[in-house]
């Protein structure tokens, strides 16, 4: 059967080549309409006609003028975000895992639908919860931009979980921390030298995605009153739309580019484990 | 308790042994009592096997030993130190897991330098020790390979010389073989036995797999639902078991229906000396190797008509599955210069060997 087209050895039928590449056009097109479109738009002169770059060089020596000065502190602000939400998944989220997979894998389906429950619901209900929680905060710890960290930390939480978790199954982790253990390595020395390199792989892509979920977040912050990309993006496009177009563009960019980076890591790994 | 384990007037212990379990308990959560008070000691460089089936204990009493797993009640001692509230790391073990437990990340040469970077070894002398235990292991071209560029067999030759590059008080081998083919385990399991024996390090080695304890061990500790069951030498288990489960476990036994009368038990027309006279007297079940069978001629004396079922070729020898005119089964072990042919009508009898028996 292996040898016959629109079936594998398993013996489940695939898609012609025909096929696949019309679904692969489809989507791609789907994608690619509006990207394009986008381009298109920033490159307009205006009411003289024509296509030129002018914007993009603005943009790209960030020859900007004064107003859009809101923007720079918005990038600041998503870049603190980025980092303070990674270093919460690495600090709980990721000793958290390794603790339930070593000690207490009978907690596991809970930690799985715990980390997993924020993806279905809405950001609006999550900002219903978390309004009267950053009223304490506030008075806390003041209403710094890194406070949205927090809830960052929360819808972050499915994307880094899955990331970790798939790297936790493909290495014996118990095995590993036995033998490092009865090679006489302390808990500390077991999770530095033998444990983190082997969840390497699973610990960038959980990073790299998180921030690719901050760069992109709007509801909670703008409801939360808070300033990042996304919400800046809004007020600029008020006043120039072809700059908030050309900022978009480039996070997208930079979001395709992180996962690019994630697929290359996730092929690493399958190499090492197989 | 033992030659080698005893209590002062004060009632603490006094142990000669290297490593010594003295009546240890393990109860798992559920109820199941996986150690149900084991003792056993284990002389200077001896290789001890715990063998069994799965579920008997056998691993659990290794992990204990190894701190892997708390004991409920008892002691572990370590050169006669109570190494019970001691963590795994700090008890000085050498240690071969059943499945592949090389660290991905590390070249085989860092592997093996793990251990002794544990102990704060410097660099130079690490590296020179990494590369002898390499060398003993028959590895010493393969330092710079990584654990997916290792065969299984070479992965747990590479693991054998991390555990043992530290000069560890003791080695715990579990299962080290099961994951790998019958013919590099054949090869391991003896150069498993030939370096242990070379180093004079005392080892316990868990197995499933009698032959391969047998093979290797100085002794075997049958165990059964959490007990040890016997504990000697493989000669003594294999010729003078002391119950139906070590004889059944540790090589074939036929099963034939007896009656035990006056230290013999009577089969057929056979009187067979008894393991263990002491048997009550009454219907049992008498357990006869295979290799105390024998084909006979149509008129020796206990000769019994037979029905050739199946016959195998195992290389030096040839077992022959054969029907009794009574419609009982036994298998025959003989020189592989007879071909016996499926349904061929043969004579078969008993050889007048001491036999163990098992309740009827």
């Amino acid at each position: 059967m292996s040898g016959m087209p629109g079936a594998t050895r398993t013996g489940v039928p695939t898609p012609s080549r025909l096929a696949r590449w019309g679904i692969l056009g489809t989507v791609g097109l789907l994608f690619a309409v509006p990207i394009v479109a986008m381009v298109e738009f920033t490159l307009r002169r205006g009411l003289e006609g024509g296509y030129s770059l002018d914007r993009w060089i603005t943009v790209l020596t960030f020859d900007l003028g004064p107003e859009y000065r809101v923007l720079g502190q918005a990038i600041g602000n998503s870049l603190v975000l980025a980092a303070a939400t990674v270093a919460l998944m690495l600090v709980l989220l990721v000793p958290t895992m390794i603790v339930v997979q070593l000690k207490l894998p009978q907690l596991r389906r809970v930690l799985e639908f715990v980390c997993l429950l924020p993806i279905s619901i809405p950001a609006i209900v999550l900002v219903v919860g978390l309004a009267p929680v950053y009223g304490v905060i506030s008075r806390a710890a003041g209403s710094g931009v890194w406070t949205l960290a927090l809830a960052y930390g929360i819808i972050v939480l499915p994307f880094a979980y899955r990331a970790v978790q798939s790297n936790l199954d493909a290495i014996d982790v118990i095995t590993l921390t036995e033998a490092a253990r009865s090679l006489g390595a302390s808990w500390p020395t077991v999770i530095a030298r033998v444990l983190l390199p082997n969840l390497r792989p699973g610990l960038l892509a959980g990073a790299f995605i998180s921030v690719a979920v901050v760069l992109g977040e709007f509801t909670i912050a703008s409801l939360l009153n808070r300033q990042n990309l996304q919400t800046a993006l809004v007020i600029v496009q008020k006043d120039d739309p072809f700059i908030a177009v050309i900022v978009t563009l480039i996070s997208l960019l930079v979001a395709v580019g992180l996962l690019l980076v994630i697929g290359a890591i996730g092929r690493g790994t399958t190499r090492r484990t197989s | 308790m033992n030659d080698l384990i005893d209590r002062t007037d004060t009632g603490s212990l006094r142990v000669a042994a290297p490593v010594a379990f003295v009546d240890v308990v393990k109860r798992f959560p559920g109820g199941t009592t996986a150690l149900d008070g084991i003792s056993l000691e284990l002389a200077p460089g001896e290789l001890v096997a715990l063998l069994g089936p799965s579920g008997c204990g056998k691993t659990t009493a290794l992990r204990v030993l190894a701190g892997l797993e708390r004991a409920d009640e008892g002691h572990i001692l370590i050169d006669g130190v109570d190494v019970i509230g001691t963590p795994t790391n700090k008890r000085d073990i050498g240690m071969v897991f059943q499945s592949y437990s090389l660290f991905p990340h590390l070249t085989s040469l860092q592997n093996v330098e793990f251990g002794l970077r544990m102990r704060g070894v410097a660099a130079a002398e690490r590296r020179r020790r990494a590369a002898e235990a390499l060398e003993l292991v028959g590895l010493d071209h393969h330092g710079a390979r990584y654990a997916h560029q290792l065969s299984g067999g070479q992965q747990q030759r590479v693991a054998l010389a991390r555990a043992l590059v530290t000069r560890p008080r003791v080695l715990l081998l579990d299962e080290p073989l099961s994951a790998l083919d019958a013919k590099v385990r054949v090869q391991l399991r003896e150069q498993i036995r030939g370096i242990q024996t070379e180093l004079g390090i005392t080892t316990v080695f868990v197995t499933h797999d009698q032959e391969e304890a047998l093979a290797v061990a100085d002794r075997v500790a049958v165990m059964r639902a959490g007990r040890i069951e016997q504990i000697g030498t493989p000669e003594e288990l294999y010729a003078r078991p002391a119950s139906a489960f070590v004889a059944d476990f540790v090589g074939l036994s036929n099963r034939l229906p007896g009656t035990v009368a006056e230290g013999a038990v009577i089969v057929g027309t056979q009187r067979l000396p008894l393991i263990d006279p002491a048997v009550a007297a009454g219907a049992a079940i008498a357990l006869v190797r295979p290799e105390d069978v024998v084909f006979a001629a149509a008129g020796d004396a206990d000769a019994r008509p037979a029905v050739v079922l199946t016959t195998s070729f195992l290389g030096s020898l040839r077992r022959t599955r054969v029907r009794l005119d009574d419609g009982a089964e036994l298998t025959v072990q003989h020189e592989v210069g007879r071909h016996p042919v499926p349904g061929e009508a043969v004579h078969v009898r008993l050889t007048a060997r001491p036999v163990a028996v098992a309740p009827a």
